[in-house]
């Protein structure tokens, strides 16, 4: 008691000190501060900001990358509108995130329960993870081989049990699941961690109530887990969709927009009018409305999911 | 009091557990071990592709060793064998710069994980630590630059580099993520927020400034998240396409993963050669691989930090 009273008079004491200091000091702590921040600042300034900025600005112009950008107000944004290859790019995204999202939000959260109940394994989590690691054009290479119509192992073993070959990459219907395919592949055991990981944030008398109260392992997750999960989950899902409606690398090293249009995403889209058809204005154009899409899609997912508040409180 | 009660708990969870040890486990295990054999066997599929003759490989598609052995694709993915060699083992001929898109990816990553780390924890520093007017202006500012998508800022970014003359070159492509990435510096503020503040306020009452203080104290206690940060931001960096695919489309500006997406191209209008795109792609992802069986544990646990708080 005397003792928490001494260390308490100590702490009122230290800080008065410090309060003195800090009023004879702010000035000078301003100064530091803006060396400390001084890179960072310009970093921001030059690449971030201005860029962004500047975006906005060649959206509302003419510009084939050789002269000066001509102002024509929301001409492109007019143009937009009626391009039947924007709209193509924005149905073929959506189709594209739907099923990279679906599968993967999916399979992760699978294998996070079956993590959760099965191992703490870091050798087996290491295993799961590695996909993630190697580049999105590696892992399209790799399936690009894998999934190969002649002699690729996935044909071979769909044609040795019956069912006939298929030309994944090449066909019509097939090549956008087959490039969220890919995607899932490289993202699941990625996605899983993080979901793992907001699992160890439940406390674990829930689940041992729930154990004595008999409550099955399949009612435990329906009644508990996901609901408790939720706030992290919705981190997940702005983060994922995020990431997987500017699909580009995949597509770059694959399909690059083929077969006949199918898998002209809108990021390979943008690129293409940019630099294929110096047609810069509209293709920040484009960016714009995929800026705006993302912004409003975060700001809705949080809504609905209530990120911010947990039931466990 | 509660000891006890928690103690007969666990017994009956660990009981339950127990008797779950039965159809419902063992059916948890298959589909574990179904997704562990998809995670890895394509790696596997590529070593084994890779240690193919290119030529042969169609004799036996579903072999699971090597179908006609040898290290031929390696040698022509380095330069080492001769043309003779590459084209009667199927490949194209062509010569490949391997140790020229080596190097750059090198110092790409090199260079921006150096940079990154080093401007940010100083940028961190002065978030978590120093106080001055704007503070949580400022780095709200920043975090709000993580809402901005990738592609949004390449194309303005694409031209400012074109204009500084940069196109093409190492620098051009370094310097946008060189000072700085939203990411980096809300990682370290947050490690640094967590330093317990006594060191630094005896240190203080010693006279230590600022410098001093960010340069003994801070950075010393914060080894091993800025390690993680640096693994992360190399790894990251190391796989990036598409900025380099912008602003590094030359034959000497070209980095390992541009490079490859060229390669695939490169082989005459037959089949590829599967063999020497495999061994490539094998090449481009070891250092990746090697730091990741170095600090395995450490990068696994950084993803639930990052993602969870």
């Amino acid at each position: 008691m005397s003792t928490n009273t001494a260390q308490t008079t100590a702490g009122t004491a230290r800080k008065a000190t410090k309060s003195a200091n800090r009023s004879s000091a702010g000035r000078s702590e301003l100064k530091t501060a803006l060396v400390f921040i001084a890179p960072a600042l310009l970093g921001f300034l030059v690449f971030y900001l201005y860029p962004t900025l500047r975006g906005f600005y060649f959206s509302l112009t003419q510009y084939n990358l050789l002269g000066s950008p001509k102002f024509i107000g929301i001409d492109n944004f007019v143009k937009l509108g009626k391009d039947p290859l924007f709209w193509n790019a924005l149905g073929v995204t959506i189709e594209y995130v739907l099923l990279n999202i679906g599968f993967q939000t999916v399979i992760a959260l699978l294998l996070a329960v079956l993590m959760q109940r099965l191992t703490q394994s870091t050798l087996l989590r290491g295993a799961l993870l590695l996909p993630w690691l190697i580049s999105n054009v590696i892992a399209a290479m790799l399936w690009f081989w894998l999934l190969d119509y002649q002699i690729g192992l996935v044909n071979q073993a769909m044609e040795w049990m019956g069912l006939g070959k298929i030309a994944f990459f090449a066909d019509e219907f097939w090549a956008i699941p087959t490039i969220a395919f890919v995607n899932v592949w490289r993202h699941m055991g990625y996605t899983a961690l993080l979901i793992y990981a907001g699992m160890q944030t439940i406390p674990k008398y829930v689940y041992e109530a729930a154990s004595i109260d008999g409550s099955s392992e399949w009612n435990s997750f329906w009644r508990m887990t996901l609901p408790l999960l939720r706030p992290v989950l919705a981190m997940i899902l702005v983060i994922t969709v995020t990431g997987s409606f500017q699909v580009f690398d995949t597509v770059a090293v694959t399909t690059r927009g083929g077969p006949v249009n199918v898998t002209r995403v809108i990021q390979y889209y943008i690129v293409q009018k940019a630099f294929g058809e110096g047609q810069f204005g509209y293709a920040s154009a484009i960016s714009v409305v995929l800026f705006v899409i993302l912004a409003v899609m975060a700001a809705a997912q949080l809504r609905l999911l209530r990120a911010g508040e947990s039931d466990l409180a | 009091m509660s000891t006890i009660e928690t103690q007969a708990a666990e017994d009956a969870v660990r009981k339950q557990r127990r008797r779950n040890f039965s159809p419902g486990k063992i059916a948890a295990w298959a589909v574990m071990i179904a997704f562990l054999i998809v995670s890895l066997f394509p790696f596997y599929w590529m070593l084994r592709t890779a240690l193919s003759t290119t030529r042969s490989l169609p004799s036996d598609p579903t072999s699971l060793l090597p179908v006609d052995f040898t290290w031929g694709a390696f040698q022509r993915v380095l330069g080492l064998g001769t043309q003779e060699q590459a084209i009667a083992e199927g490949g194209s001929g062509a010569s490949v710069n391997f140790f020229l898109y080596l190097r750059n990816s090198v110092f790409y990553a090199g260079a921006v994980t150096l940079g990154q780390v080093f401007f940010c924890s100083m940028a961190a520093y002065a978030f978590a630590r120093l106080r001055w007017p704007g503070r949580n202006v400022v780095f709200g500012l920043f975090l709000g630059a993580l809402l901005v998508p990738p592609i949004f800022t390449g194309l303005p970014n694409f031209i400012l580099i074109k204009n500084l003359g940069l196109l093409n070159t190492l620098p051009g492509m370094i310097l946008p993520s060189f000072l700085m990435t939203p990411f980096a510096i809300f990682f370290l503020r947050q490690f640094f927020l967590g330093i317990n503040r006594e060191v630094e306020e005896s240190a203080a009452i010693d006279g230590a400034g600022p410098w001093r203080t960010f340069f003994r104290i801070i950075l010393p206690m914060s080894t091993a998240p800025i390690t993680t940060l640096a693994i992360l931001t190399f790894i990251g960096t190391w796989n990036d396409y598409f900025w380099p695919f912008l602003v590094g489309n030359t034959e000497q500006a070209k980095v390992l993963t541009v490079a490859l997406g060229v390669f695939r191209s490169q082989t005459p209008a037959g089949s590829p050669d599967w063999a020497g795109l495999m061994a490539a792609t094998l090449l481009t992802a070891l250092p990746v691989l090697i730091l990741f069986f170095a600090f395995a544990r450490r990068i696994i646990d950084s993803i639930g930090y990052s993602g969870s708080k």
